[in-house]
């Protein structure tokens, strides 16, 4: 028999399946053994969430939510595994298991010499495993259980070259800043248990309404809080750790320490989509609170306009396209706070495909260039790798909103229904989203040109076996290079692997990279083009999500459709928008700097030194965080330690009491001197005070 | 088929009586002494097997009870009796103990067939206090179980045994002198040593304060909570591996079993009062000892006060339920409960498992200081993939065992006070953070000296240990629903208990 839960619990398990064999049976399988089977698993998940994708749409199946197993009961208390499969979770599905499976493919090029292999394989069906648990999750248990898994496989992978100190600082500090934001998340499940006594999503949302109206908190006497704005707010830190919100966004740049095909799947398209995807779920619980709202609309416009900034004055190719994540989950979590949550998740979803595009393209250029990530010593590769090179730009026009693209339509939408609303801060918001469309247009051009255009700036040395003698000659020469990267900080280069050479300098020149490489970036430009054209009608405008996501009365999209009805009219209100303009402006700017005039931005940075010095440092917030949390928590554990287990319990108490007692029998004991005639002395003595006192009670 | 069997009493004597033959087996005959130890710990499993079948999860009475005269003029008996708390905490005696005895296996070579010997005193010793249900009968067997650690601490120890020893004992032998002035004081009040008449006796307010601080400096010592918990670090550095698991695993847990079994239910109005103590310490234990358990530069010494931070979710569990059952919230009440339980056998098998990994390195490089070590994972890539799974299980990740009793946990105290919650949830940031670190220094980066260089994976015995451990940690992360169920009917009938109050 065939049902919906059978289909839906091999999906989940197909890549978990793939996982265990790679990861327990590498040796034996082998190499091709450990991608056949992981793509194998990926590649069936990802039709089997097609199908249910096409039979939910269609109305062939209705909304699944079905518990599997009880994971534990007590009380009248039940949690169990389950899933609750509606269109959202499909879309989710399906845009999780496509773009996984293309970084499979990807993956046999890229990490084709790496001794992890098969390791690698394992780790990436697990993610792909982890992440279907928690968008396919119907209650809270379980939702937390796939947000720490993912969490543990993108820690796993960061640190994925463990020999590396950068990838182990940074997978150690990607886990705990999430683990900050775990915090939140699990009071915030407290919470719903707390006033709503159950777990499931549908017991949740069904009473929402009825259950919060009225209830407040008070954490601190005389300041009671709404119970849906400590709900939202609470459960909404989960995802500001999670999708690298400011101020827990730290670790997702340190994140590109992991091999590329990671910082598309992991840290670009999927799991730092899990917050935006998680408010969207919670809709029901976030329409209940303008306050809640408000705090996401603001966390994210800051986050969309300052992180792209930081984009600026990268100089590693990665971590550029980190930046741009960072800015563009700012937008989906801008848009979750206009309570657009159909827009978030329509912009997650382009995103997803144009910045895993980004990424492994990014990644293609690494393997031409020999592991070398820093665009100083990159240019003109267009000649050479000309895949790479179109799809490059694919993904950037889709990226800056170029009308037409993916990215235009669901860029334009949030920008849009962030000027429809007039919640608290949308003013602000509004500022941060379109100042931030000039920001992307102006890295992401910057990008390209470093990149494929303009002069090639790396040497190729044609005589590998002169290459040691080489190597010596242009030490010096090149000095002051070595001092540039020096003056960037320690993590500043997150090196793809063991560059063996002076930077710049390449063995032989740089190449296409195999098919396994570019096919993935294909497949992926097309969605990057089309797959916003296709579905903004029903996915923005008309009712796809209805049941899933709840928006209360004259919610900012309903009054966009209302204006555009579809994309011909929004792509035409998009060429007469300030958002095009922004966009046209940071193209231009960039053109002319980055083809041109490269003067200009180095006469820019001296001029505005402070200012470049300040995005240099990432506004310092790094810095500040390693004095505090973790020295500060190192110089706090010692003082707790030396103070007070050692000093106060230990040697005051303890050893204390112990001398105490020392002492006393020490002084007790001279009492016992063997001199019989103390002895006697004293018993004279008792005897004395002995008949003294009856003669005393007697009288 | 074996309701009618003594099961509990073979329980107790088998490895007691079979510590006899393996003791005579001496020291010139060590691996007749390991073989005959190891036989008599998997037998002693084999039996706390047989309790399962006859076992009725949904009644909360004492079940498999043996009732006889111990000591007439005094009324002590010896009654002995299990319900689902007690089942689940013999089962996680019996099964560490046999991973124990194979894990000593190689790791002791002086004196082996009285290390074996001692081990299996132990493990009947405390057997017999999860199965007392005549409270001096319990004081027996909780004073008994000093010995044998006392032994295995001071011959096996190291460097600082003879201190640790001292420590550990006089500590723990303080505390429990208060716990028997409480005893004798119930005894006089009632002339019986029964728990369940003890549960019954109407106490005044004061006489509950009184006893209720009694049974706290013992069962205080014993978990240990802050701030009487310095002989533990102290103890866990100096004892042998094997020591270190069974005092980790099993003998910490005997604390959090005394307040289930004595505090709750003989004084309930002075527990509810003073609640607020034990929650404050046991915050305490979370934040405080996390903290401290960061700067740790040996190995066993963190653990130990990762055991610590653990353990105060145990306590918190406990004492935040009785103001959830006293204002109407069962099911809060029982999550705490639950979780604290949960979190007992959960840390049993976590903390026996970080132990015996810290001894699969000591017994290679003879150090237990993280500096001396780095980059393990080159050189025993199979053991680091089992120590990352555990190092993720004393984080609390869901999917292991960690995960299921401060979740259950903190939920409980979020519901009791949410400040409470936010605190015991703190445990997740700094709970990770002295884990991971530990492992980032010890198991990740480039080998570190050439004794790392030289280093072997584990052979069959430890990897035999370790996946035991592993599965454990991973079927109870995934289903704990069976140690739920267990536990559920004696909890919930626990939690009806302390709701009445016992009188003014």
């Amino acid at each position: 028999m065939i049902t919906p839960k059978l289909i839906l619990l091999v999906t989940a398990l197909l890549p978990l399946f793939g996982a265990i064999v790679a990861g327990l049976f590498g040796k034996r399988v082998g190499r091709a053994g450990a991608h056949t089977v992981t793509i194998a698993g990926v590649l069936g998940s990802f039709l089997l969430s097609c199908y249910a994708l096409y039979q939910l749409a269609t109305g062939g199946w209705g909304v699944f939510n079905e518990n599997l197993y009880t994971w534990f009961e007590v009380g009248n208390l039940s949690a169990h595994v389950g899933f609750l499969v509606d269109r959202l979770t499909a879309v989710m599905m399906v845009v999780v298991t496509s773009v996984s499976l293309l970084v499979h493919v990807y993956t046999i090029g890229y990490m084709r010499d790496d001794p992890g292999y098969q390791r690698f394989f394992s780790y990436i069906s697990l993610f792909t495993f982890s992440m279907l648990m928690l968008v396919m999750s119907n209650n809270f248990m379980q939702l937390f259980f796939g947000w720490e898994a993912v969490g543990l496989v993108s820690y796993l992978l960061i640190g994925f070259w463990f020999k590396r100190p950068s990838a182990i600082f940074a997978n150690m500090k990607a886990f705990l800043v999430n683990r900050v934001g775990d915090f939140g998340f699990l009071l915030g499940i407290a919470a719903v248990l707390f006033w709503f006594g159950s777990l499931d999503y549908a017991t949740v949302f069904r009473s929402a309404d009825a259950t919060l109206a009225g209830k407040t908190l008070e954490i601190f006497a005389g300041h009671p809080w709404q119970a849906a704005t400590v709900i939202g707010v609470l459960l909404f830190i989960g995802a500001m750790g999670k999708s690298a919100q400011v101020p827990l966004h730290v670790w997702l740049p340190d994140s590109m320490e992991g091999p590329t095909p990671i910082s598309a799947l992991i840290h670009a398209a999927t799991m730092v989509t899990a917050g935006i995807f998680m408010v969207a779920r919670m809709s029901p619980l976030y329409e209940l609170s303008e306050t809640a709202l408000s705090f996401v609309m603001i966390i994210g416009a800051t986050t969309a306009l300052f992180t792209g900034l930081i984009g600026i004055v990268q100089n590693d190719i990665k971590r550029v396209v980190a930046y741009s994540t960072l800015s563009q989950l700012g937008y989906m979590t801008v848009a979750l706070g206009v309570s657009a949550y159909s827009a978030a998740i329509f912009h997650l979803m382009t995103h997803a495909f144009f910045k895993a595009l980004l990424f492994l393209g990014a990644g293609s250029v690494i393997i031409a260039m020999h592991h070398e990530q820093d665009m100083r010593h990159m240019g003109g590769l267009k000649k050479y790798m000309p895949i790479t090179f179109i799809t490059g730009w694919i993904g950037t026009l889709a990226l800056t909103g170029f009308p037409g693209f993916s990215g235009f339509f669901s860029k334009d939408a949030i920008i849009e229904a962030v000027h429809e609303s007039h919640r608290f801060g949308s003013g602000y918001a509004y500022f941060c989203v379109l100042t931030g469309v000039f920001v992307t247009a102006l890295y992401s051009f910057r990008l390209i040109y470093l990149t494929y255009h303009g002069k090639e700036r790396f040497v190729v040395e044609h005589a590998p076996q002169a290459h040691a003698a080489h190597h010596d000659a242009h030490a010096d020469k090149h000095g002051h290079d070595d001092h540039a990267y020096a003056g960037h900080g320690k993590n500043e280069h997150a090196h793809d692997d063991h560059g063996h050479h002076a930077p710049g300098h390449l063995e032989h020149a740089p190449h296409e990279s195999p098919w396994v490489v570019t096919l993935p970036l294909i497949l992926l430009a097309i969605p990057s083009v089309i797959i916003g054209w296709l579905t903004i009608g029903p996915m923005l405008f008309g009712d796809f999500f209805a049941g899933a996501i709840v928006v209360k009365e004259g919610g900012p999209l309903a009054e966009l459709a209302h204006h555009w009805h579809g994309p011909w009219a929004m792509l035409l209100h998009g060429l007469m928008a300030p958002p095009f303009w922004l966009a046209l402006a940071g193209f231009a700017v960039a053109t002319y700097v980055y083809m041109f005039n490269q003067s200009i931005a180095d006469r820019a940075a001296k001029m505005f030194a402070p200012l470049y010095r300040l995005l240099q440092n990432k506004y310092g917030i790094d810095d500040l965080y390693f004095a505090v949390f973790a020295r500060g928590g190192l110089k706090l554990g010692r003082g707790l330690w030396r103070g007070g287990d050692v000093a106060v319990i230990d040697d005051g108490l303890v050893n204390g009491s112990a001398a105490l007692v020392g002492r006393i029998a020490a002084s007790v004991r001279r009492v016992q001197s063997g001199f019989l005639y103390h002895y006697a002395f004293a018993m004279i003595l008792g005897l004395i005070v002995l008949l003294g006192g009856l003669w005393m009670a007697a009288r | 088929m074996f309701a009618n069997w003594p099961l509990l009493s073979l329980l107790i004597w088998l490895p007691i009586l079979g510590a006899i033959p393996v003791l005579l087996a001496g020291d010139k005959r060590p691996d007749t002494a390991r073989l005959l130890a190891l036989i008599v710990a998997v037998l002693t499993f084999a039996v706390s097997l047989c309790m399962l079948p006859g076992f009725d999860s949904s009644s909360a009475a004492m079940q498999l009870q043996e009732n006889h005269s111990w000591i007439e003029t005094l009324n002590v008996r010896y009654h002995l009796g299990v319900d689902g708390i007690s089942v689940a905490l013999v089962l996680l005696t019996t099964f560490t103990s046999v991973l124990v005895i194979i894990l000593g296996w190689g790791s002791i070579d002086e004196r082996v067939s009285q290390y074996m010997a001692a081990m299996l005193v132990l493990e009947g010793l405390m057997v017999g206090v999860f199965c007392a249900m005549d409270a001096l009968l319990f004081y027996v067997f909780f004073e008994g179980m000093l010995i044998p650690m006392f032994i295995l601490i001071g011959i096996w120890g190291g460097a600082r045994r003879v201190y640790a020893t001292l420590k550990f004992f006089i500590y723990t032998f303080f505390g429990s002198i208060f716990m028997l002035i409480g005893l004798i004081y119930l005894y006089f009040k009632t002339g019986s040593f029964e728990l369940a008449t003890l549960a019954q006796v109407g106490l005044s307010g004061k006489e509950q304060a009184w006893l209720f601080f009694a049974f706290l400096i013992a069962f205080a010592v014993k978990v240990p909570m802050w701030p009487v918990h310095t002989w533990l670090p102290d103890a866990h550095v100096e004892a042998p591996t094997g020591g270190s698991v069974v005092l980790a695993a099993i003998m910490l847990k005997i604390g959090g079993y005394g307040f289930i079994r004595f505090s709750l239910p003989i004084v309930p109005d002075a527990s509810m009062e003073y609640a607020w103590v034990v929650i404050a310490m046991s915050l305490v234990a979370v934040v405080y000892v996390g903290y401290v358990a960061l700067v740790q530069e040996d190995m066993k010494k963190l653990i130990a006060y990762s055991s610590i931070a653990h353990m105060g979710f145990v306590t918190l569990g406990i004492f935040v339920s009785l103001s959830l059952a006293r204002g109407g919230n069962a099911t809060g009440a029982a999550i705490g409960i639950q979780g604290a339980m949960v979190q007992m056998i959960s840390h049993g098998f976590i903390s026996g498992a970080m132990f015996s990994c810290v001894g699969v390195l000591y017994d290679r490089l003879h150090t237990r200081m993280i500096r001396d070590y780095g980059g393990v994972v080159n050189t025993m890539p199979r053991f680091a993939t089992l120590f990352v799974l555990f190092a993720m299980a004393n984080c609390g990740l869901p999917g292991t065992s960690g995960f299921v009793g401060e979740f259950w946990v903190i939920l409980a105290a979020f519901q009791s006070n949410p400040l409470v919650g936010a605190l015991a949830a703190f445990t997740l940031i700094i709970g990770a953070a002295y884990t991971l670190w530990l492992v980032k220094r010890v198991i990740f980066g480039e080998v570190a000296n050439d004794k790392v260089a030289g280093l072997s994976d584990m052979n069959a015995r430890e990897t035999f240990v370790l996946v035991t451990f592993a599965i454990a940690v991973l079927l109870f992360g995934l289903w704990p629903q069976p140690l739920g169920n267990l536990m559920d009917a004696p909890i919930a009938e626990l939690v009806k208990h302390i709701v009445i109050s016992k009188g003014a």
